[in-house]
């Protein structure tokens, strides 16, 4: 039996050659191991952000202050937003698979740096414990949401200063990411490889790393100087000083959505694997799919002002804005016609990340739809801020990005182990988790309708029969992913043992000597002169020799 | 950002197509461009960082149009003149550095390292001139003057412009710091032999970094220190 990465000592370290099982891991420069201890830890704070979210639908059961008071309560949305944006899912897909996967799939032994991303993995964990640790000093944790709106975040005297070195922090090891992960793409390909040749991932997590390393800088800037006006009193973006509040919204959401499509992109390059391996046919349209990634980014910089609809903008800026918004959503509906047309005629097998994807497909659709809804002028004015902005972001972020993130660890299980988990209980595990969320989310959209406010915890006795539903939906949705996680984890140890190829794909990632990977991935770098999901009559095309990683098809 | 083996010399990998054909496969290790692409990305957040504070500058100045010039006219174009002098020609001292490392003369581009250092240095001393001036005269970040609402207020787009003003050249002139610490850092390397005209990519890429500390200096001059030049005090 070979050895593989998760094996004492198959490591190379940043420091030293430690003995302890420990240290091999604390200081690995291996992608793979990497992006094992980011998921151990995001999936962590996901667990701990859903815990909050579940507090405050105990709170909001009935109307009137029950287990939570009004400012707790602020707190508690605030830590519920912090974490899942700034610890879980910008993270995400790209600090998990675009490590554990990406570089596989190009032919890489590692990242182009691999120092560097052992150095930016304990920057975010650095980040993380400063975050975290305004929870207990001083005047509690911020209170002012995830965005720092100022000048209310200039004002109170929560714990803002804590959170925002850490979201600068935090950014940091983002923009160093997305450099490493730039890099590697442009220099690391298996020869033969160009861009066109690439798996649409690889192309999620380019044209994320774009976002992440030119808008990021921005909103790190914008939050130093909040800092500097907390500190000092200078006037910046305080109204009563001469400062303007409008301009640290713009500067905020200048990031701040284009970060949006930072999560989503690398999400869809899941789909765009799960979709031709479980429909075992080429994906449909490579090039659009792979294009429009490109112009979702290139696009999604220049609609950050529908976020400013209500907020004091010229006429003129909100219709191009909400023109520009309109026309983001072409690439990703190309994307999606790409998928279905995938689908169309293949031989589908209903695995279970091929289930998640699917049910991505409803959930996504309803959350991207709605999105244009709010990005007609007139109607955000009425829907501005109420639940059905939170519902919307929810079915987006929730239901596109984690369950795509959900979608992958299903698919690259077998991969990451070599061991698989048990199908029945994972798929009934996505129903758990599909009705579950569809029910805690889908009221939202008719109470927001009807006027519910988003961030009150108190509301209007008519609301209630909404949030009734939307709490049974909640216990019903964190069964699910209680159920999923220990279907997944206890096959970490336990699990059937199967082969480097289980789902018979065609990416490279595929075509490792072993499963789990051996420390340096493929035994010979392959020279790459097909495209990446070549299926004939529902079989791979493209088959090597493993000893040489010759194509002997 | 440079990657040595330990000990043994890293031996590119092969990878061969159907008809026979052999291919190079780029490793990680000792990978020149990539060095320089990742470095030129990492600047290229700089820019990106500068550049929103620009814009609020920019905004600013169109809001308290007045209160800006009248601000700037306080500062002195001498010494602020001299700093840029200072930091152009550290600038050509530290290209000169690196067309030395490359043709090989390591003792020459030592020497242009060290001429680099000490210009930062200089300009750090006169820069800490200003900042002490300014403090005499109670302009200074958290002092009354600075703050809205006591009888020392300066104008509130003067507080803006003086806050702008210690907050950029006060991240410059971090960069400036850090700049120094990374000379250092690479005096050491060529010391122990790590750096040499072959594997030069921690040269290039301070040298770059040096690049753009010099350059948004230019841009910075101009904006605090020239728009109120020959504005009377």
């Amino acid at each position: 039996m070979s050895k593989s990465y998760l094996d004492a000592g198959e490591t190379h370290c940043a420091i030293g050659h430690p003995k302890s099982v420990f240290w091999q891991w604390m200081l690995t420069i291996d992608h793979k191991r990497i992006g094992l201890m980011y998921a151990a830890v995001i999936f962590t704070f996901f667990f701990v952000a859903v815990f909050v979210a579940l507090t405050m639908r105990i709170e909001l059961f009935a109307p009137g202050a029950q287990i939570l008071d009004g400012d707790t309560f602020n707190q508690a949305f605030t830590l519920h937003g912090v974490i899942m944006i700034f610890l879980f899912i910008i993270p995400g897909v790209p600090a998990v698979f675009g490590n554990i996967v990406m570089p596989l799939m190009i032919g890489a032994k590692d990242v182009s740096f691999p120092r560097l991303n052992w150095f930016t993995f304990w920057l975010y964990i650095f980040g993380a414990l400063i975050a975290l640790s305004s929870l207990w000093t001083g005047h509690g944790f911020a209170d002012t949401g995830w965005t720092f709106y100022a000048p209310y975040s200039l004002n109170t005297n929560t714990n803002v200063v804590t959170t925002l070195v850490a979201a600068f922090i935090l950014g940091m090891a983002s923009i160093l990411t997305g450099l490493n992960f730039l890099v590697t793409i442009h220099r690391l390909r298996a020869p033969g490889m160009d861009f066109f040749k690439m798996p649409l991932f690889v192309w999620g997590i380019y044209a994320t790393a774009w976002i992440q390393l030119l808008a990021t800088p921005v909103v790190g800037i914008t939050l130093v100087l909040a800092l500097l006006e907390k500190v000092f009193g200078i006037g910046i973006f305080d109204p009563s000083k001469g400062g303007d509040p409008v301009l640290f919204e713009h500067l905020f959401w200048i990031y701040s959505h284009p970060a949006v499509y930072l999560m989503i992109l690398p999400a869809f390059g899941i789909m765009s694997e799960i979709i031709p391996t479980f429909s075992r046919r080429e994906v449909f349209g490579y090039r659009t799919i792979a294009l429009s990634s490109a112009s979702i980014a290139g696009i999604g910089y220049l609609v950050w002002g529908h976020h400013l609809f209500t907020s004091g903008m010229s006429d003129l800026a909100k219709t191009i804005f909400s023109f520009l918004t309109f026309f983001v959503a072409i690439p990703t509906g190309i994307k999606f016609y790409d998928w279905v047309a995938t689908m169309y005629k293949g031989q589908i097998h209903m695995t279970t990340p091929m289930l998640w994807a699917l049910g991505t497909m409803v959930t996504f659709v309803i959350g991207g739809l709605t999105g244009v809804t709010i990005a007609m002028i007139g109607a955000d004015i009425h829907l501005q801020d109420t639940y059905y902005t939170v519902a919307h972001f929810h079915y987006a972020m929730l239901g596109g990005v984690v369950f795509l993130l959900f979608a992958g660890l299903h698919y690259w299980f077998p991969l990451m182990f070599g061991r698989m988990y048990n199908e029945k209980h994972a798929k009934r595990a996505f129903w758990f988790n599909f009705i579950g969320f569809n029910m805690l989310w889908f009221p939202m959209f008719i109470a927001g309708y009807l006027g519910m406010p988003r961030r009150y915890f108190d509301y209007l006795p008519e609301f209630q029969i909404y949030h009734q539903i939307s709490f049974f939906g909640a216990l019903v949705f964190i069964t699910g992913l209680i159920y999923m996680f220990t279907v997944l984890i206890s096959a970490i140890k336990k699990g059937e043992k199967v082969g480097p190829n289980h789902w018979n794909a065609t990416t490279l990632e595929w075509h490792l000597p072993s499963a789990p990977p051996p420390l340096e991935n493929h035994s010979k770098v392959p020279y790459v002169d097909f495209r990446p999901y070549e299926y004939h009559h529902g079989d791979p095309v493209v088959k090597f020799n493993y000893e040489t990683m010759q194509r002997i098809d | 950002m440079s990657h040595e083996e330990h000990g043994h010399e890293y031996v590119p990998e092969i990878a061969t197509a159907r008809d026979g054909k052999q291919y190079e496969v780029q490793g990680w290790q000792g990978d020149f461009y990539g060095g320089k692409l990742g470095f030129w990305l990492f600047m290229l957040t700089e820019v990106m960082m500068f550049g929103a504070m620009f814009l609020t500058l920019t905004y600013y100045f169109s809001l308290h149009h007045d209160d800006f010039i009248e601000a700037s006219s306080e500062f002195s174009v001498l010494l602020g003149g001299t700093n840029t002098v200072v930091l152009l020609i550290s600038a050509l001292t530290m290209g000169l550095g690196l067309l030395k490392m490359r043709a090989g003369d390591v003792k020459g581009a030592k020497l242009m390292i060290y001429a680099t250092m000490i210009l930062a240095l200089v300009f750090l001393a006169i820069k800490g001139v200003e900042w002490t001036e300014d403090y005499h005269d109670g302009v200074f970040l958290g002092l009354p003057a600075l703050q809205a609402g006591n009888p020392d207020s300066r104008p509130l787009g003067e507080i803006l412009f003086f806050g702008m003003y210690f907050t950029m050249t006060g991240l410059h002139g971090f960069h400036i710091i850090l700049g120094i610490g990374l000379m250092l850092w690479l005096l050491k390397r060529i010391n122990a032999g790590k750096v040499t005209p072959e594997h030069h990519i921690l040269h290039f890429n301070i040298a770059l970094y040096w690049d753009l500390v010099h350059l948004i200096w230019v841009f910075v001059f101009p904006y605090f220190y020239m728009i109120g030049a020959g504005h009377g005090h």
